[in-house]
């Protein structure tokens, strides 16, 4: 062995060394933020259930939980606590994990369904189904299910003239929107009786009057769909270098962006079947997650673990942090509002290419 | 290196649309050495490059590796073949370099298998071969023109394939980091024996460092061959429409074209 090739051997390990030094710290840090998130989750969930008008101990919860009668909590906890903790926990999960699959499958943060119309889409037609149809349960899910698709394949249609991804199927998106909003508020001019807690799921998402019934479709179609994402994680990632590159890494670029789209499609129309399109949590969750774990990895585990927690902690606050009670849509609305208005005047500045 | 894998093009027709861009075109890529695709804006080259990667399907005719059609073949495993670093490769917001050559290992990964030591050699190997592997752990987007591309070829090298296409790899790169970027292709190719093809603009530093220079014109392969055999002033003219003179160049010994535009000629 000359020496010049020994040095370079020597220099070759220890930059392996190197590499593997930077590789294990950036995955721990994303691990210990995902671990954290919930953590956090757990934590709010455990709040969720303890507080409301009556306190009940974590004793008595944990009894409740493990099926035992106590007298009171029995009801509260196990019928009305637990039902919307846990509709809270799958509809942020599903709302996060759909809006971060699509922000980088469309590489553009703005790029997220309830921004899109997607959300509106399973919105509008899960209010015509139950207004017009009489439709309820399983029914209403398939139905937003159905709106969900037709909206996402129209905005692709429309959008798809030269080339995929890009500004003008975001302004598509948000014109979809729009409409939809105006079929949102039609159908419920026509509810028979007017019902403010309806409407108010309908446009902007609550989590009141949890049933299970409601959250069985949900809960269904999370456990089929979610694995489905996360394998696609690492494809998605190769495929946020370009459809050129990541086809040469062996990607089946279009339907690798199919399945995972259509994935996150359904998962968001089940999750809007049973809260409501609850605003922003799609689009924040994503963005916010890559801030706290880093780039590099994939995302979606834990923006589905920060809208879970999102969506709880907001329920909370809109139930007990003010005089009257707010559904949670509203809350996570003046929360996202403002990152909605700083992301826009970001991209202006940044000469108008999103 | 084993023997080196063999990429033909055979009868191929490649078109966009209605418009036909490539037609019938019959190409053998040199095993093992460096080859240079020339040719007019518009003349089917790089469109030519993106066939033999795959990307684009022929409408006729077949891309062969080692003789079988790389349509009949599944994209994982000519992925771990057939690398392309393409025009304009996207790099994720704040990604670190270790991080994004280490995608270059995707075709090399099960769905559900750890990251394995190997992984990490390659990806250790290919930043040092690229001279960066005292940037692993920056941001890409803090890095400079010629830095960057320095990455995305390690991301190609880390691919570990016996092929890498490469389209224009020294547009945006000024003179000094173009032949930084060929010196370090024509190390890759003297030392672990790789087939490279390339598109290349500059038609002398395609001279000077390919082994084999192929001139496309109108979609057909016009002249092919080493370039001190292929390169005379009747080429150019048919090739780009230019009148030039053909000398030695000084540095090199290979073919040096002097354009003869309508001014600054005595």
């Amino acid at each position: 062995m000359s020496a010049a090739t020994r040095l370079r051997a020597a220099g070759a390990a220890s930059s392996t060394d190197e590499v593997v030094a930077g590789r294990r710290r950036r995955n721990r840090h994303r691990a210990i933020v995902t671990v954290a998130i919930a953590g956090a989750v757990l934590l709010v969930f455990a709040v969720t259930l303890m507080v409301g008008q009556t306190w009940y101990s974590p004793d008595q919860v944990v009894r409740v939980l493990l099926g035992e009668r106590v007298p009171g909590a029995s009801f509260t906890v196990g019928e009305l606590r637990l039902p919307r903790a846990v509709l809270g926990v799958l509809a942020g999960f599903a709302f996060g994990i759909a809006g971060v699959t699509f922000q980088t499958i469309l590489r553009n943060p703005l790029a997220s369904p309830d921004i899109i119309g997607i959300s509106a889409g399973a919105s509008a037609f899960a209010v015509l189904g139950i207004v017009l149809l009489s439709l309820s349960g399983a029914a209403v899910s398939a139905i937003a299910l159905g709106g969900a698709v037709l909206t996402a394949a129209a905005i692709y249609l429309l959008a798809n003239r030269r080339g995929f991804a890009g500004t003008r199927l975001i302004l598509i998106g948000i014109g979809v929107a729009a409409v939809l909003q105006s079929v949102i508020s039609y159908a419920l001019s026509k509810a028979a009786e007017w019902d403010l807690q309806t409407a108010m799921q309908w446009i902007s998402g609550s989590l009141n009057g949890a049933t299970w019934g409601q959250i069985l479709p949900l809960a269904l179609a999370t456990a089929v769909l979610v694995p489905v994402l996360l394998a696609h994680g690492r494809r998605l990632g190769v495929l946020q270098l370009g459809d050129d590159a990541a086809a040469a890494l062996g990607v089946r670029v279009r339907t690798t962006r199919i399945v995972a789209i259509l994935a996150a499609v359904a998962l968001l129309a089940f999750a809007t079947a049973a809260s409501g399109p609850i605003a922003f949590v799609a689009f924040m969750s994503g963005p916010i997650v890559a801030r706290l774990a880093g780039p590099g990895g994939s995302l979606l585990l834990p923006a589905g673990l920060f809208g879970a927690l999102l969506v709880l902690v907001a329920d909370l606050v809109g139930q007990f942090a003010f005089d009257s009670r707010y559904p949670v849509g509203v809350i996570t609305g003046v929360l996202g509002a403002p990152y909605l208005v700083l992301l826009l005047i970001r991209a202006n500045r940044s000469g108008g290419s999103l | 290196m084993t023997e080196s894998r063999r990429l033909a093009a055979s009868a191929v027709t490649l078109g966009y649309g209605d418009r036909l861009v490539v037609d019938a075109l019959d190409l053998d890529v040199a095993p093992g050495r460096i080859t240079a695709i020339v040719g007019a804006n518009g003349c089917g080259k790089s469109t030519l490059l993106k066939a033999l990667a795959r990307l684009i399907a022929p409408r006729a005719g077949e891309i062969l590796l080692d003789g079988k059609a790389l349509a009949k073949q599944p994209s994982r495993e000519i992925a771990r073949v057939l690398g392309l670093l393409p025009q304009s490769p996207i790099a994720p917001e704040g990604i670190a370099v270790a991080d994004l050559v280490g995608r270059g290992r995707h075709p090399h990964q099960r769905l559900l298998a750890r990251w394995s030591r190997h992984d990490t050699e390659a990806v250790a190997a290919a930043l040092e071969a690229t001279g960066i592997a005292d940037l692993a752990d920056r941001a890409v987007d803090e890095l400079s023109g010629g830095q960057r591309q320095r990455v995305w070829i390690a991301m190609a090298l880390a691919q570990e394939t016996d092929i890498l296409l490469l389209d224009e790899p020294t547009t945006f790169l000024d003179v000094a980091h173009q032949i930084e970027v060929l010196d370090l292709l024509t190390d890759l190719n003297r030392e672990r024996g790789t087939t490279i093809v390339m598109v290349l603009h500059d038609l002398n530093l395609a001279a000077r460092y390919a082994d084999e220079l192929v001139a496309v014109r109108d979609g057909r392969v016009h002249a092919k061959g080493a370039p001190a055999e292929v390169i005379s002033p009747e080429l150019v003219e048919a090739v780009f429409g230019l009148a030039s003179l053909v000398i030695e160049d000084p540095v090199s010994g290979s073919p040096l074209v002097l354009p003869n535009g309508r001014h600054h000629v005595r």
